[in-house]
């Protein structure tokens, strides 16, 4: 299989009721996600795009034996949510919500961690297996069951990596998307040894971004466990200091975390490394002679 | 979000963390009735502004009478303060802070930040006060002391124990670094903060500790649930444009180059300007529109980027995943039309109908490049704005 997610993968939605819920969950389903039901407390025994609502996760866990869930629901409530999950028996928790406070998460991680769950997000667009199983807000459609596998930070720039991919005929494995928030349930060093233990992966898309040290820590790593070929980009060389990109998590502060830096640490663990994002396609097909 | 000196210690005093008694003034006039409230021989002035090297600026003042208070507000007030922290304009003075003057034995540094890598508060003390803390932090890395928040049990006494005795502290000024750190820590938490600075926690000349500076910065994520902080955001410190963005759920920081950049998600708009920088143009903006863009966010957002007189062509760049193209396209048309664009538009649409929205900015008979990849597009860009 590939990693995280696959044919096989039942999935809930929490917050299957509302509209996000609701749109991205018709479009799994339509991409052929096994859709298993859905959690809106006080809706428990009606049904939502023709599957059942439950009061509660571990009822829904309960009745449909579902290995994994997806959260739609507002960042006041996410940190309540993850927990929810957390405890119901879901081996994997995908948080597409942005906005979640950095404290709520500190908490969230810790709770995930004890109990062995698999958190992945919030503020990312999920995690999808081509062909088999898409959790999240990714258009499906540009995807293709392949050998590379992706990781990033960003939504859009994953979906960049993803059509260079296609277009080239490799196609991916499967493609995760961590998160632009400062505390990410599943980091990039989690999802490199997934990739570099999944024998369907042959080469990998690493996208980083400024702020933090997460792509110098997966630096570090790549040079001393990843023997599969890596392809990294890292946007935001031409991002001012002190001033938020977008995504929480994407500022340089007291002159770290600065793209520059991030490049030198992969170049340095024998990553090869592009300036401009058009190039990731063209550089895998360089260095793995495809 | 980041708060004033003065409302940072006016949060210290209600945890009760030592601080000088001072009055934040709008009018010359207060500053005398601040002098005169607070008593004594000797006071300090301190323009507030979010940015710090305040003191080499001329913005923090030493003064030994009232008439002198009031100088320094009619200097001041509604002037912009320029430090080595902000851009070439400053940042406009609203307040002047008026304290008792405090007589400085030593100087140390009190902080705390999340630290993303150990995903814990991080405190960080050091003996080196006073200087700027990424410089000691670069420079001489053991300096700075770390103790870790385990978030499920709170910051505990013997964490700050460690730190003050590693310090040198003795005595009583053990127990008030106890009260200080443990005060923080119940600060940051409580009001979800996302970084706290004492730069510098001074040690009097009576031996006591005491709070000289507030550097504080709230997770912007977690307002909705601090109503008292709500009411501390200063408009008057955000650039005007990115404060309008802010408005229409748009993420705007000004730059100093002249191709506007219009971007759907926020990698990909950081991924746009360097691909720009790459290719010899100079970005003016990160704009992300967002996931969930509508028709008018995107006029809006086009309308912002035009507002900027030094923006000499305008790069759409659309990866349509959720968001449609042809949507984007109607809105790009809509704003062209309403605002009058005089500079060039390149745009690149991919993804979801992206087909359509070609189609829509094909028949709209305006002057619009299409590119025809994203290289194209920087490439086209660059050359419309004559870099």
């Amino acid at each position: 299989m590939a990693v995280l997610i696959d044919r096989n993968t039942k999935v809930l939605c929490q917050g299957l009721t509302g509209g996000q819920g609701t749109f991205h969950t018709t479009q799994a389903i339509e991409y052929g996600t096994k859709m298993v039901g859905g959690v809106t407390p006080g809706k428990g025994g009606t049904t939502h795009l023709e599957l059942p609502v439950f009061n509660t996760m571990a009822e829904a866990v309960e009745v449909t034996g579902a290995d994994a869930s997806v959260i739609y629901v507002p960042a006041a409530f996410c940190k309540d949510s993850i927990l929810e999950a957390a405890n119901s028996g879901v081996k994997l928790i995908v948080a597409i919500t942005e906005g979640i406070p950095t404290l709520d998460m500190l908490e969230a991680k810790i709770r995930c961690d004890e109990l062995g769950v698999r958190l992945v997000g919030p503020n990312c667009p999920g995690v999808i297996t081509p062909g088999e199983c898409k959790i999240g807000i990714m258009p499906g459609q540009i995807h293709l069951p392949g050998k590379v596998g992706i990781v990033s930070r960003s939504g859009t720039l994953t979906y960049e990596a993803v059509k260079q991919t296609t277009d080239a005929g490799f196609g991916q494995s499967t493609c995760v998307g961590i998160g632009g928030d400062p505390i990410p349930g599943t980091n990039f060093i989690d999802v490199l040894e997934l990739f570099q233990n999944d024998p369907k992966t042959e080469a990998i898309v690493m996208i980083g971004e400024i702020g933090g040290t997460a792509e110098e820590e997966a630096a570090a790593f790549i040079k001393a466990n990843v023997t599969k070929p890596v392809v990294s980009y890292i946007a935001g060389v031409t991002a001012p200091k002190g001033k938020r990109m977008g995504h929480a998590g994407a500022i340089i502060s007291g002159g770290t975390g600065t793209a520059d830096e991030k490049f030198e640490a992969l170049e340095d663990a024998g990553v090869k490394t592009v300036r401009s994002l058009a190039e990731i396609g063209s550089a895998m097909a360089e260095i793995t002679g495809w | 979000m980041n708060l004033h000196e003065y409302q940072g210690k006016q949060l210290f005093a209600e945890y009760g963390l030592p601080v000088s008694t001072g009055y934040a003034c709008d009018t010359p006039e207060e500053t005398v009735a601040a002098v005169k409230k607070i008593g004594g021989d000797m006071w300090v002035v301190k323009a507030q502004v979010h940015a710090g090297g305040r003191g080499k600026a001329g913005g923090v003042k030493l003064i030994k009478s009232a008439d002198e208070a009031k100088a320094f507000a009619q200097q001041w007030l509604g002037k912009n303060l320029v430090t080595y922290q902000t851009d070439a304009n400053g940042q406009p003075v609203t307040k002047i802070l008026v304290e008792s003057c405090t007589d400085i034995a030593d100087e140390l540094y009190l902080g705390a930040v999340v630290d993303r890598s150990s995903r814990r508060i991080v405190f960080m003390a050091s003996t080196e006060g006073g200087v700027e803390i990424e410089k000691v932090a670069h420079e001489t890395p053991e300096k700075i002391l770390r103790a870790e928040i385990d978030p499920l049990v709170g910051a505990q006494p013997y964490q700050a124990r460690e730190l003050a005795f590693k310090m040198g502290l003795q005595g009583v000024q053990i127990k008030q670094f106890t009260k200080i750190f443990l005060g923080l820590a119940k600060l940051f938490v409580e009001k979800d903060l996302a970084l706290i600075e004492i730069n510098p926690l001074v040690i009097k000349e009576d031996g006591d500790l005491h709070c000289l500076d507030a550097k504080l910065g709230v997770d912007g994520n977690a307002l909705y649930r601090h109503k008292d902080l709500q009411a501390m955001e200063d408009p008057s410190q955000e650039d005007a444009r990115e404060a309008e963005a802010a408005k229409w759920d748009l993420n705007y920081v000004a730059l100093d180059g002249n191709i506007g950049c219009m971007v759907n998600g926020a990698g990909l708009a950081m991924g746009t300007m360097d691909i720009v920088a790459l290719h010899g143009g100079f970005p003016a903006n990160f704009l992300d529109v967002g996931g969930g863009a509508t028709k008018e966010r995107v006029a809006h957002a086009f309308k912002l980027i035009l507002s900027d007189e030094n923006v000499k062509a305008v790069l759409v760049n659309i990866f349509g995943g959720i968001v449609r193209c042809d949507m984007i396209a109607h809105g790009i048309v809509d704003a062209v039309k309403e605002v009058g664009v005089k500079v060039p538009v390149v745009v690149r649409l991919e993804g979801t109908n992206s087909e359509l929205g070609k189609k829509v900015l094909d028949e709209s008979g305006l002057d619009i490049i299409a590119a025809e990849s994203l290289t194209d597009a920087a490439v086209q860009a660059v050359k419309a704005a004559g870099n």
